[in-house]
């Protein structure tokens, strides 16, 4: 086992980065044999040079600074919101008979479709971005979370009653933490679909943001900064996923990855 | 306070029971006494099962009288532990009752090298073996105040020799916590070596087709000349 694992850990970094020198490489090979004029497919030089200047100028991260935070607000108030609604939902028959059909409606609707409402209830900045990552999000969330609750074996109610656990108490020590892992899960997928609603919210609805400036490189032709846009959402998106893949580790949610 | 049996009852009275047209439970009259060890055997299907969950409430007979005095808990098959609690919180369950601190730390640290699992206190249970997991159940229903336990084939899902191991400890453990035990089990094996009175059900509707004591002190070996009579007996009631 020892002598296997610094093998293993440097090929769990090399592997992936022969595979981005790769891209890196046939995005050279396609600029330089100019399969696409110089403007609709900027070379890497190009990009990187509007990278610094847009670091230089500081917009680039006014602009990570907006989209995070939108994404933050519309992302807890959809988790704080659905997670209890999915609770609630996968306890009571009459409750999932009556709501169900109308969730899976919103669910089913583009968060895009909400754009025009958005700007025409919540004007310009970040509520209308908010109130669409919301849209997005919620559905999904809460059912996912009721999905989890209906798989929960019933043995553990037993035991709860055994033990005398009920009302509040039967909620959040044993319904809550029997779905911890899957709600876990469901929350990873919710962000990744927020993040790329983000984009698109704040391509119509702000005067800055990630979205914004793709929709401003391309107004201004300038797609080498609309691909330094792309780098960094793609980055960051990454970046936020593996910090909540870190609430898998928890040890008390340990139990829902290892069977 | 070690010795809970003494004063409790549990009886069933000419109780029946169905799901929807099929009987499962025609009159049956059953009294455990204080202190005692049932064991009821059967073939599977014969409503084993139901007769245990009648006795611990968790589903009402359709007629008869169920009577019951003491705390009552039962040790399922498996996975009957919280996953998300480790091995002192399960067994902590047990301790809900116990009001102060004190005296539930003591009786934590005394449940768990009861079941020789010293160091393991912060495991969870999927870092347990099946044998282990099936230990800190009994922990976990021997602790506070309960009275009679039901075991619904407690060991069926252990390997043979983990079996046999968790039946001398579970031996040991009544030993040193003495509780009236309802057993469910379709071993025959197991039963004989348990029981202080073994039932043999008939199949659906389940009824007491025979009733055998067995008076050999305990823990007996599956060799024991009292075992083998036993099992005897019980192959020829079954007619295998």
């Amino acid at each position: 086992m020892k002598r296997i694992r610094p093998e293993r850990n440097s090929l769990q970094i090399l592997l992936p980065a022969c595979i981005l020198l790769a891209v890196l490489l046939l995005w050279y090979i396609i600029s330089y044999t100019n399969l696409f004029p110089a403007y609709a497919l900027p070379s890497p030089a190009a990009v990187l040079k509007s990278f610094i200047e847009e670091i230089k100028v500081g917009r680039l991260f006014n602009d990570m600074i907006a989209s995070l935070w939108r994404v933050a607000v519309g992302f807890v108030l959809s988790a704080i919101l659905g997670i209890p609604t999915g609770l609630w939902l996968g306890q009571h028959l009459r409750g999932r008979q009556a709501f169900v059909p109308m969730l899976n409606f919103f669910r089913f609707l583009s968060p895009l479709a909400w754009i025009p409402f958005a700007i025409l209830w919540f004007h310009i900045g970040d509520k209308p971005a908010i109130f669409l990552i919301f849209m997005a999000t919620f559905f999904p969330l809460a059912l996912a979370t009721m999905a989890a609750v209906a798989t929960i074996p019933s043995i553990y109610f037993r035991v709860a009653k055994d033990y005398h656990y009920k009302g509040f108490e039967l909620l959040s020590k044993v319904t809550f933490p029997a779905v911890l892992p899957q709600i876990i899960t469901a929350m990873r997928v919710s962000y990744g679909i927020s993040w790329v609603v983000i984009v698109a919210a704040e391509m119509v609805g702000c005067q800055d943001g990630l979205g914004y400036g793709i929709w401003e490189a391309r107004n201004g032709l300038r797609l080498d900064s609309a691909v330094c846009y792309m780098i960094i959402i793609g980055l960051l998106g990454m970046g936020i996923d593996r910090l909540l893949a870190q609430l898998t580790k928890l040890p008390n949610v340990r139990w829902g990855y290892e069977r | 306070m070690k010795d809970k049996s003494a004063q409790t009852s549990l009886r069933l009275e000419n109780v029946s029971h169905q799901y929807g047209l099929v009987s499962v439970i025609h009159d049956l009259n059953l009294e455990v006494h204080p202190g005692e060890v049932v064991v009821l055997v059967g073939p599977s299907g014969c409503g084993k099962t139901t007769i245990l969950n009648i006795l611990s409430g968790f589903i009402k007979p359709v007629s008869g009288k169920v009577i019951k005095k003491g705390i009552i808990r039962t040790v399922y098959q498996q996975d009957g532990l919280f996953p998300w609690l480790t091995v002192s919180e399960n067994i902590s369950l047990g301790l809900r009752v116990i009001t102060d601190s004190a005296g539930r730390e003591k009786e934590l640290n005394e449940l768990i090298e009861l079941i020789h699992l010293e160091g393991f206190e912060n495991h969870y249970p999927h870092q347990l073996s099946g044998g282990m997991r099936q230990r800190v159940e009994l922990a976990r229903v021997l602790a506070g105040d309960t009275d009679i336990l039901l075991m619904d084939e407690p060991f069926s899902a252990l390997d043979y020799q983990t079996r046999l191991r968790m039946r001398k400890e579970l031996v040991r453990i009544l030993k040193n916590r003495p509780r009236t035990v309802v057993f469910v089990t379709h071993d025959i094996e197991e039963a004989t070596q348990l029981a202080d009175r073994v039932l043999v059900l008939s199949g659906r509707p389940a009824a007491v087709r025979h009733e055998l004591q067995i008076t050999a002190a305990r823990p007996r070996n599956g060799t024991d000349p009292a075992v083998i009579e036993a099992m005897k007996e019980i192959l020829t009631v079954l007619d295998l």
